[in-house]
């Protein structure tokens, strides 16, 4: 059971992949569809190990991702 | 996952000052990471009213765009200036000017140092990448030893370009800085020292302690020609010898 999840702005996102890097999970990955601006967007491929640390959102430089964490 | 989506589980999200105005930048530009700094910091410290930036020129001239504060956009490298006279006509404002290093470190030294020293109660935000991003990628002064660049595709030559100038080590004499500091945003880690630094900056303004300036060691991924990460993993194995973060003077 996941302990957190993100939301992601697709419409927003650049698909730089600093999250996917910063995912200390392994959670994020760029997706095969592009977003209106032609860009691959991020996407959650294993939601059940996000654990909600919000790593991603700190390194994202568009502030496209909400973190949820359960408490 | 959907019970977890609830806004009091809520960890992490778009800084509230922030607007949905899509940012220019490039992707994995960390210019976007410092703009939600000063964002998330001017709105935790309540001066979403109370604070006047001054815009550069240089890839972060629509800064005024994004962060949904009032702004003013100084002519290139003008921005000390421009904000030295604000500060001083409006005392109880939190004023602060960010600036790469084309702007701040080249056209723009002569105001630097000169509203350092006269010691105006401001905050500057210097982002560093070592390149003027948005007219293609040429030398700038901060341009390390050996780096190529559109002006110097065989590396930047010693005896022909000089040295790269450490602005933010020259003003740490001045005796109008009380905070000169260097940072990066290229780890969650340093993201958080950075958010720390910039509310002690601005944290000053308000106090009238003098000129704190907070240098970001940043990337500049078209002009790098690199990915979001290489260029991250190259700013600290090329950029960290020449510039090394940490704080230089906090009075």
């Amino acid at each position: 059971m996941a302990k957190g999840t993100v939301e992601i702005d697709t419409a927003r996102c650049k698909g730089c992949e600093l999250c996917v890097v910063a995912c200390p999970t392994d959670v994020l990955a760029l997706g095969k569809e592009v977003n209106g601006k032609g860009y691959h967007f991020a996407t959650m491929v294993k939601p059940d190990e996000c654990i909600g640390c919000a790593s991603c959102g700190y390194v994202c430089p568009d502030a496209c991702i909400t973190v949820y964490k359960q408490k | 996952m959907e019970n977890i989506k609830k806004s009091e589980n809520i960890v992490f999200e778009k800084p509230r000052l922030i607007n949905d105005t899509p940012m220019h930048y490039c992707p994995g530009c960390t210019h976007g990471v410092a703009h939600n700094l000063i964002a998330s910091v001017i709105d935790e410290m309540g001066l979403a009213e109370t604070t006047i930036g001054i815009a550069p020129v240089g890839c972060a001239v629509f800064a005024y765009k994004y962060v949904d504060i009032d702004w003013i956009e100084a002519a290139h490298g003008r921005a000390p200036a421009v904000a030295t006279a604000v500060k001083r006509l409006s005392p109880d404002k939190m004023v602060f000017t960010y600036q790469g290093d084309g702007d701040l470190a080249a056209i723009g030294t002569a105001e630097t140092i000169h509203a350092c020293n006269r010691g105006e109660n401001i905050a500057i935000i210097y982002i560093n990448n070592a390149i003027y991003g948005m007219t293609g990628g040429q030398m700038s002064p901060t341009t390390i030893v050996d780096m190529k660049t559109a002006t110097c595709p065989y590396g930047r030559n010693v005896a022909l370009n000089g040295y790269p100038l450490k602005i933010t080590d020259i003003l740490v004499p001045l005796e109008g800085t009380c905070l000169v500091t260097r940072e990066s945003a290229h780890t969650v880690a340093a993201i958080k020292r950075t958010k720390k630094m910039i509310r002690k900056a601005f944290e000053n303004s308000l106090a009238g302690k003098g000129t704190s300036i907070v240098e970001i060691v940043s990337t500049c991924t078209a002009g790098w020609k690199m990915t979001a990460d290489q260029a991250n993993k190259w700013m600290v194995e090329n950029l960290f010898p020449a510039y090394p973060p940490g704080t230089l003077k906090d009075i």
